[in-house]
């Protein structure tokens, strides 16, 4: 028996297949590759939106026209031509369906691969699904009890048809279209995404749940979010993606916008698990979202992450604790192998009196990538006793990914409590044996090693996603042991 | 019956001999302690039966039970009940002691066919097992190994012996580090799990540990070789004349 070094388990997590690799078949009404005015106008058209609406995509998009792409983070990659992406794909039947029965047997097939028959998630007690396929939504459950609660859960295209009022007031408020260059692009073209609205004082009393996929080839996906917590309401919601194995590069420009009103709070997890490329860095999914929370008196919001998927990732869940006694937090997982690149972490910007923040950061790096932790914790001059805690740890696997740590710390006010603390740590080969002596072969180990060292976050997921968590973390970083 | 049997052992690290022939047959039913100074290749014997590929095995064989396993992977040592207490227990932050055995018992199942043990079955087990070695129901919990004390890493690896009911332990310094009262409950726990049906075999520099652990054949390992065999008294022989005696003899 030969003795196992670090390149055997560098070969090992390098030969990890892409499990959700497989495209579906499915007719599609793309818009043709390009994108100007008449394609923003087209795409609004298309939805039969407003002319608000379209005037507040156009407005978008000439922003976003004299915007150039950010450079400041710690990836590299070759940009997309943004005139050679097509920006609209929508499954070609139109009508919305009755029952499970009239979906395309094809859809449905999809799904089951993924795990997550619509059959099984509509037993699931407690899971309403808004699944998006593509671009647009196609099949929406628990919506009746939803409803006698008075909380609103539909696609974005839906609620600007029949909730207008809502849309306009808050659209764009926490991420405003002119923010950066990926929101102003999605503001201009998003083509759909979930709302969700729970009235004031009421709980819901599901989580609720959307998955993301990619799959029509060539087309980017432009989702866009928004959940409003009205006055001393709650909600958990699960936001969870694969997207099919594809060649070329595919460009996700996604923004979230999170409102809590006073007294409310929100609960945002995300497992994440784009098309990472193969192991020699071909294709992959480039993952620019913009997603941003605005907490008003005494409000909360935790953003939870599990991020394994993607080439290129970019993304920082933040927090804008605007009231007095708010609360956010930051909870992440995010998983580089191969030559995925991955820069992510969050903004907690102290405004209000007494605002609490939490993040605790959990890179595990393998291969050859490279992981980044970015975060900016600020401290307005009016923010009294304003208090901060971060928690940033790395785990390395093999000597040829990297990890990195960049913390920002701004504070105008001297009654700030701001405490940073940092760790890098390698799975050393004195753990593995250990595990192996007991019985426990070394895919299981490396496994286990990596829950324990996630544990503080995986803690924080819903129970029925946390599982999905733990799966996928396996997934993304063991292979069969040669 | 033999359980343990080792022939003419060798064995290097970076080109450099450290076992240089060595045997041993260890019974079911037995004790054998192995005693020997510093850098006498002790730990090294017990790291290579467990099958640490750190160490290159250049001639001999480790035959457990009939089977030779010295081409075997560790984790299928141990399914075939090899068990380490490791004199330097490593820390996994993050697993809990519970967890850590439930995996290992269940890994061990999977490999000779069989279900996973039932939560009933393995919370009772753990239950029993702990209380053998007087162990706090929050230790159960803690991560494995993380801010233990010296004597709570120990009786942590004896848990997990007697979680794992291997046919063969191997006992690697298993005294360092133990005060009295953590000892006297270490060595208890090992006597309560000797029987007929396994081997135990105690490395360790003093004699302090045979008091309480009473071998039935203590070995004297020097330079990569067993140079003197015989019975607890013979350890009590080195504790008063240390090792130079033996050295000395040989010369």
């Amino acid at each position: 028996m030969s003795k196992y070094t670090e390149e055997h388990l560098k070969e090992e997590l390098a030969s990890k297949e892409y499990e959700y690799g497989f495209y579906t078949d499915i007719e599609s009404d793309t818009f043709p590759a390009g994108l100007n005015e008449e394609i923003v106008r087209a795409i609004s058209k298309k939805k039969n939106e407003p002319e608000w609406m379209t005037e507040w995509r156009l407005k978008a998009f000439r922003v976003w026209s004299e915007m150039t792409e950010p450079e400041w983070a710690n990836v590299h990659y070759e940009k997309p031509d943004f005139q050679s992406v097509s920006y609209y794909s929508a499954p070609k039947k139109k009508d919305k369906y009755q029952s499970l029965d009239e979906v395309d047997p094809e859809l449905l097939e999809t799904f089951k691969k993924l795990g997550i028959s619509i059959d099984e998630q509509k037993q699931l007690a407690g899971v309403a699904v808004d699944i998006v396929m593509d671009s647009v939504s196609v099949a929406t459950t628990f919506k009746k009890t939803l409803a006698e609660k008075g909380i609103i859960f539909c696609s974005i295209s839906e609620a600007i048809q029949n909730h207008p009022e809502l849309v306009k007031k808050y659209l764009g408020t926490v991420v405003p279209k002119t923010d950066n260059f990926y929101a102003a692009l999605n503001s201009a073209v998003f083509s759909d995404g979930s709302f969700c609205y729970i009235p004031k004082g009421v709980r819901c009393p599901m989580e609720l749940s959307t998955y993301f996929r990619i799959n029509q080839g060539g087309t980017g996906q432009f989702e866009r979010t928004l959940v409003i917590a009205d006055e001393g309401s709650y909600v958990s919601y699960l936001e969870g993606c694969t997207a099919p194995m594809r060649d070329e590069n595919q460009l996700h420009a996604a923004v979230v916008e999170l409102i809590a009103l006073e007294d409310a709070e929100i609960k945002y997890s995300t497992v994440q698990n784009w098309y990472p490329g193969n192991k020699e860095g071909k294709g992959g999914v480039y993952n620019f979202v913009t997603k941003r929370g605005l907490c008003e008196k005494n409000a909360k919001i935790s953003w939870t992450q599990v991020e394994t998927g993607s080439a290129v990732t970019w993304k920082y869940p933040s927090c804008i604790l605007k009231g007095d006694n708010s609360v956010g937090e930051f909870y992440s997982i995010a998983v580089t192998n191969n030559f995925q690149q991955a820069d992510t972490g969050t903004k907690m910007i102290h405004l209000g009196k007494n605002t609490k923040s939490t993040i605790i950061s959990k890179g595990i790096s393998a291969g050859k990538s490279q992981n980044s932790y970015r975060g900016l914790v600020q401290i307005s001059s009016r923010a009294e006793n304003a208090r901060n805690f971060s928690q940033c740890d790395s785990l390395l696997m093999g000597n040829e990914c990297g990890a990195h740590t960049f913390p920002y710390i701004e504070s105008k006010n001297s009654t700030a409590q701001i405490e940073h603390e940092a760790t890098t740590s390698k799975i050393g080969e004195d753990q593995v044996f250990y595990c192996n002596q007991r019985g426990i072969p070394t895919e299981k180990a490396i496994a286990l090693i990596v829950n324990g060292f996630s544990r503080e976050v995986l803690n924080k997921l819903p129970m029925e996603f946390a599982v999905e968590a733990q799966k996928l973390l396996e997934i993304s970083l063991e292979g069969s042991v040669g | 019956m033999t359980m343990l049997s080792i022939k003419n052992l060798h064995a290097s690290v970076e080109d450099k001999e450290i076992l240089k022939g060595i045997d041993l047959e260890v019974k079911a039913g037995e004790v054998h302690a192995i005693m020997g100074p510093n850098g006498a290749g002790k730990s090294t014997l017990s790291s290579i039966i467990a099958g640490n590929e750190n160490y290159e095995v250049t001639e001999g064989e480790i035959i457990l039970d009939g089977e030779d396993i010295s081409e075997l992977a560790p984790e299928e040592r141990a399914h075939k009940g090899i068990f380490l207490s490791f004199q330097y227990p490593v820390e996994i932050p993050g697993v809990s002691v519970t967890n850590f055995i439930k995996t290992a018992i269940n890994e061990g199942r999977k490999a000779k066919g069989l279900e996973e043990m039932p939560a009933n079955e393995m919370l009772k087990k753990i239950r029993e097992k702990s209380e053998l070695l007087e162990m706090d129901k929050k230790f159960l919990s803690r991560s494995l190994n993380e801010g233990f004390s010296g004597g709570e890493k120990k009786r942590n690896e004896i848990f997990q012996m007697a979680m794992l009911e291997p046919k063969v332990a191997i006992l690697d310094e298993t005294d360092s580090g133990l005060d009295i009262d953590a000892l006297r409950i270490v060595a208890n726990g090992v006597n309560k799990l000797k029987s007929p049906e396994n081997a135990v075999v105690v490395i360790t520099h003093y004699q302090r540990l045979l008091d309480y652990i009473v071998p039935d054949f203590v070995h004297v390992l020097m330079d990569g070789k067993i140079v003197k065999s015989g019975t607890k008294e013979l350890a009590l022989e080195l504790e008063e004349k240390g090792y130079d005696w033996i050295k000395n003899e040989l010369v």
